[in-house]
């Protein structure tokens, strides 16, 4: 149970922790906010080049996807002299930004439910269950971790040809499904081994049968593990390259970090800058405005799936 | 409990299983089979030649300059990125100090925080397209930048010239990972107690000595899993050479996985990129346990 909430109040404790010590540096008088700020002038000074270094690039795409190609070309570090709008509407449907934004949806949708669904019915029955080869199991799915995903590159490309699964989006959910457990289970096993027993036993013992107690009881408590993981696969099948790379291969089943690298290859031919400007935007921004507003459980998520 | 067991286990378990069996398990030991034959993807007849492809890989210069370079991503990408995410970690969570020898994070230590992490949101092809044109020669920031105040002659083609793109990649895959390893630290040195530091800063200890003295015994661990979660990324680093580079300048960015997917979807090698996959297996398995037990350090118990 500690461990459980340990995981589960990750974030608000952090905050917890944070603010005093803001508080500590805005309150005091004057004199020793003088006195603060000339011995943080040095720290503050490495930690702003580093912002920017960080801020800059970013700004500079949506900057860029506002501007005609002599600008890009001419004063990159200049502002755009117009809003050219037209410029997302040209990646959207020419730079098939929009095909690859829809592709990607459709293929998340799937593969994530079902990363859900299954990672957390298979580490809910190795964390509760005991059973001939039920630690072997354990390991067949935790090694996976081992293996970089380039070695099955080229048996991976025969077997899902064979079931004629290539070039498929339901192929990609299957696969970033498959790729997705070993982690997935890894961590929910941990997770629900901190789940009390006794709840499960009281449901037991008010006739509430193994299935009901694991949806109705044991998945509700086990959500703050199941957010985790959730936003770390989210992020991970979002941005998912290598999969799509060897499985895909005709244009209109791109996903969308594949339909970039390849835009990027083929506007570099062809010179239309601001439309790779706006599509890069495009591709950018949704991530972002979902980091700006839950950074906290995106930061907690992420580094937790880190540390375990 | 034991009341029906076995539906439960076989309807929980059994999915996963075949599906993690059938596009996982099984491609994993295939390639091990593969990499003993002389198969070339498009004709489906092959014979087994035993280990005549790793014979091979002993006298093929790409496959160890992809390896080289796999090493120096492999020495350079940890040390710089853990060194940067400390030093900037250090700097928002005990870099500041009241006037009574309080110690604090600086203000505003919640922003940087959050512009920092960014990066690690996007994914590496939009990372790798979008620092292809920072590095563009003509448009790009880094030239425009450098022109901008009258440094023309260090304006390179970054990702062009055999000299700078190593390090041009280098580069980004810092810039990627250093905000990640600053929001990692930053948690962990919030657990050390406050008044350890507060102690070295009454004893007229200087940052830097707090650093070393302190906070890195204290963090060794999370260290520790950052070394061995870089090294893994730097011995792959596969995504991101794809989109910026695909391994040029005449192989200046070649990285073993990219070998692997030239000579398998370019040469249609299978065999012999199968067994390019099983070194690198064998190469990543001893470098995690290998930086695992060479960092390996008598754990310090807080409280």
């Amino acid at each position: 149970m500690s461990e459980q909430t340990a995981v589960a109040e990750r974030g608000p404790q952090a905050a917890q922790v944070d603010r005093p010590g803001q508080n500590v540096t805005g309150e005091p008088g004057r004199g020793r906010k003088a006195l603060d700020g000339t011995l943080n002038v040095f720290s503050h000074a490495f930690l702003v080049v580093w912002g920017l270094l960080t801020a800059l690039p970013l700004l500079w795409v949506v900057l860029s996807s506002f501007k005609d190609d002599a600008e890009i070309l001419g004063d990159p570090w200049g502002l755009p002299s117009a809003l050219r709008f037209d410029n997302f509407a040209r990646a959207w449907t020419h730079g098939h930004i929009g095909q690859y934004f829809v592709n990607t949806g459709i293929v998340l949708l799937g593969s994530l439910t079902l990363t859900m669904l299954l990672g957390a019915t298979a580490a809910y029955a190795l964390a509760r269950y005991k059973f001939l080869g039920s630690r072997l199991v354990y390991f067949v799915f935790v090694g996976g971790m081992m293996f970089p995903v380039v070695l099955a590159f080229v048996p991976l490309f025969k077997i899902v040809g064979g079931v004629g699964l290539r070039d498929t989006l339901p192929g990609l959910m299957l696969i970033y499904t498959a790729y997705s457990l070993p982690f997935t289970v890894f961590f929910l096993t941990a997770f629900f081994r901190t789940l009390p027993d006794a709840v499960a036993e009281a449901a037991y013992i008010d006739g509430c049968g193994p299935f009901r107690t694991f949806f109705r009881v044991m998945l509700p408590m086990a959500k703050p593990g199941l957010i985790s993981v959730g936003i770390f696969n989210f992020l991970g099948h979002w941005n998912q390259y290598l999969l799509p790379v060897v499985l895909i291969t005709s244009d209109e089943k791109q996903v969308l970090a594949q339909g970039l690298a390849n835009l990027a290859i083929s506007e570099g031919y062809r010179g239309d800058y601001s439309r790779l400007f706006a599509g890069l935007t495009l591709a950018m921004l949704p991530v972002l405005v979902v980091y700006a507003v839950f950074q906290r459980q995106v930061q907690s998520g992420l580094t937790a799936g880190q540390m375990k | 409990m034991r009341h029906g067991k076995y539906p439960l286990l076989a309807a929980f378990l059994l999915p996963p299983l075949a599906l993690y069996g059938y596009f996982v398990v099984s491609p994993y030991a295939q390639s091990f089979l593969i990499a003993m034959t002389d198969w070339q993807g498009l004709s489906p007849a092959y014979e087994f030649v035993g280990f005549d492809n790793f014979k091979r890989m002993v006298g093929d210069e790409y496959v160890w300059n992809a390896l080289l370079n796999n090493l120096w991503l492999l020495v350079l990408l940890p040390l710089l990125t853990i060194a940067l995410g400390l030093f900037l970690a250090t700097m928002l969570n005990v870099g500041g100090r009241g006037g009574r020898s309080t110690v604090t994070g600086v203000r505003g230590s919640g922003l940087y925080k959050v512009i920092y992490f960014a990066p690690q949101m996007l994914s590496v092809s939009i990372v790798g397209v979008l620092w292809a044109e920072v590095y563009n020669p003509r448009s790009g920031l880094v030239n425009s930048a450098l022109r901008a105040v009258g440094l023309d002659g260090l304006a390179k083609v970054w990702l062009g010239d055999p000299a700078y793109a190593f390090w041009a990649v280098l580069a980004v895959m810092v810039w990627a990972n250093v905000g990640f390893y600053v929001v990692l630290f930053g948690a962990a040195m919030q657990s050390v107690p406050r008044d350890i530091y507060e102690a070295a800063a009454l004893d007229g200890s200087s940052r830097l000595n707090t650093l070393v003295r302190i906070t890195i015994p204290l963090l060794w661990d999370t260290i520790q899993v950052a070394w061995v979660y870089l090294a893994i990324l730097a011995l792959d680093g596969f995504a991101l050479i794809h989109v910026m580079t695909r391994g040029g300048p005449n192989f200046s960015t070649d990285v073993v996985g990219l070998r692997l997917y030239t000579e398998a979807f370019g040469d249609y090698k299978w065999g012999y990129a199968s067994a390019i996959g099983v070194v690198m297996f064998f190469v990543t398995l001893s470098v995690t346990v290998l930086s695992l037990r060479l960092t390996r350090r008598e754990r310090i118990e807080l409280s």
